[in-house]
């Protein structure tokens, strides 16, 4: 009923919880504060792994969609592993945004850039909502397996004309951005330390939530099937009960 | 038959549906010239804005109108069980696929030669570089009526299509607001050059999600 051998699971929270406190160790006291921005740019570390675990997850959710799809490996996981991945996502998705956000007001002036990366970022966010929203319409289990598969593969492909049509129409209006690649080069050794221990943390906590997230899934499911039963044997019983002679032509 | 016959049977079905009940012309027209009018309360025509934005306006106005006729184009499946008798009619759901989003692309495309007499009366534009305009449009439009249409299937037999159609199609068609934006604004600003570039976007566009939805139809339309 879990994604991963329970054992593993449970060594995977742990390692998960230990990393983070770790990460929080070097991102609040371990790293040097930034020479220029200060201490705001210890956000990094926690928005750079956001951010790529927001772009993990889409793909993991794009994959798993695409092995749905495919009749020979098609089977029951891989449409719930692609909605709890993007369902953490999205929730990444906006945990990017909001801590971006938050960074970019004292050290660009502002709350929001019109950056090709922002934008993009913030396209991405609405096109998994919406497919989220779509996983919540009821349907029968096979049908609602197709569909959002499909819908996760038109989203999956509309990410790159997005990041391209929006990268081409910033950066013909302003020259250089705020995201100078130039930039990054010079980073201080516990920086970049954190910096990946930071994205390794947050990998590990993508997996145990997904893992979690499936396991609810398949609890829910177990559910819902129980209370069907459960009905069914309730309505029989009460026809039997009501007239014996008549069950045949109850309706 | 053959695919394009088939395809040319659904749109004809649908636009003589439409020429019948006449919800594109009498309902979603007006609304699209009201949306005009609108902008130039919110914009206040004496501040000059208006003519600088057109193309934004005129795009905005012909998306939000492309919404209601996807959500119309499956109204009509819905009604009277039409969906089933479209299933069972052994044609090819790429031809559905193809007839419905043609028939979109029609209808849409009357709406926005009207809607932009509508943007050179009100706000004052001059439409010149015809060429690069009409491109822009027909290819916009095609690809959002592919795309739409795509989504219309996908979420037809739910009782949230109205609201859910908006909520997953206007990210994927994001970047079709942005290329015919930006096209016809060079275009009106006679630099037809910088155009063609946002006009290859809407192609690669238009091709990619008719491509996908020829593909896909025939699994979205098995959903009871």
């Amino acid at each position: 009923m879990t994604l991963f051998n329970p054992t593993v699971a449970r060594v995977l929270g742990w390692l998960t919880l230990a990393s983070l406190i770790v990460l929080a160790l070097f991102g609040l006291w371990g790293a040097p504060p930034d020479d220029v921005q200060g201490d705001v740019q210890r956000l990094m570390y926690l928005h750079v792994p956001a951010a790529w675990v927001a772009y993990l997850a889409f793909a993991v959710t794009s994959l798993a969609s695409a092995l749905w799809l495919w009749e020979r490996t098609r089977s029951p996981v891989w449409d719930r592993v692609a909605g709890a991945s993007a369902e953490l996502g999205v929730m990444f998705t906006a945990l990017t945004l909001i801590i971006g956000s938050l960074w970019g007001r004292p050290v660009w002036g502002v709350w929001w850039a019109w950056d090709a990366r922002l934008v993009t970022t913030a396209v991405l966010f609405f096109l998994y909502l919406g497919y989220l929203a779509l996983r919540r319409v009821p349907a029968d289990a096979d049908v609602r397996a197709r569909r959002c598969a499909i819908a996760a593969l038109i989203a999956f492909i509309d990410v790159p004309i997005v990041h391209f049509s929006v990268t081409w129409w910033r950066t013909l209006h302003q020259e250089g951005t705020v995201f100078d690649p130039e930039l990054k080069a010079n980073i201080h050794g516990t920086m970049a330390f954190t910096l990946w221990f930071g994205v390794l943390a947050f990998t590990l906590l993508f997996a145990y939530l997904l893992d979690r997230r499936y396991r609810l899934e398949c609890l829910n499911e177990g559910l819902a099937d129980r209370q069907l039963r459960r009905a069914i044997e309730e309505r029989v019983r009460g026809a039997a009960d009501r007239d014996a002679p008549k069950v045949g032509a109850d309706r | 038959m053959n695919l394009v016959q088939e395809a040319s049977l659904v749109a004809e079905k649908d636009l003589r549906i439409e020429l019948r009940s006449r919800v594109t012309v009498q309902q979603i027209l007006p609304f699209g010239l009201v949306v005009l009018l609108l902008f130039a309360f919110a914009l206040d025509p004496d501040r000059g804005v208006l003519r600088d934005v057109a193309p934004g306006l005129f795009w905005i106005t012909a998306l939000l109108a492309a919404l209601l006729a996807v959500s119309r184009s499956f109204a009509i499946e819905v009604e009277h069980g039409a969906r089933d008798g479209l299933r069972l009619s052994g044609l090819d759901p790429a031809a559905i696929f193809l007839g419905k989003a043609a028939a979109v692309t029609i209808e849409l495309l009357v709406l926005e030669t009207v809607l932009s007499v509508g943007v050179v009366v009100l706000f004052d534009v001059a439409l010149n570089a015809v060429l690069p305009l009409v491109l822009a449009a027909v290819l916009a439009t095609v690809g959002v009526a592919a795309t739409g249409t795509l989504y219309g299937a996908l979420v037809a037999s739910s009782g949230t299509r109205e609201t859910l159609v908006p909520l997953l199609l206007l990210p994927v068609v994001s970047p079709v607001l942005l290329g015919a934006t930006r096209g016809w604004e060079a275009a009106i600003d006679g630099v037809p050059s910088e155009a063609w570039p946002w006009i290859g976007l809407l192609a690669v566009f238009a091709v990619l999600y008719t491509s996908i939805g020829t593909l896909a139809f025939g699994t979205l339309l098995e959903d009871a």
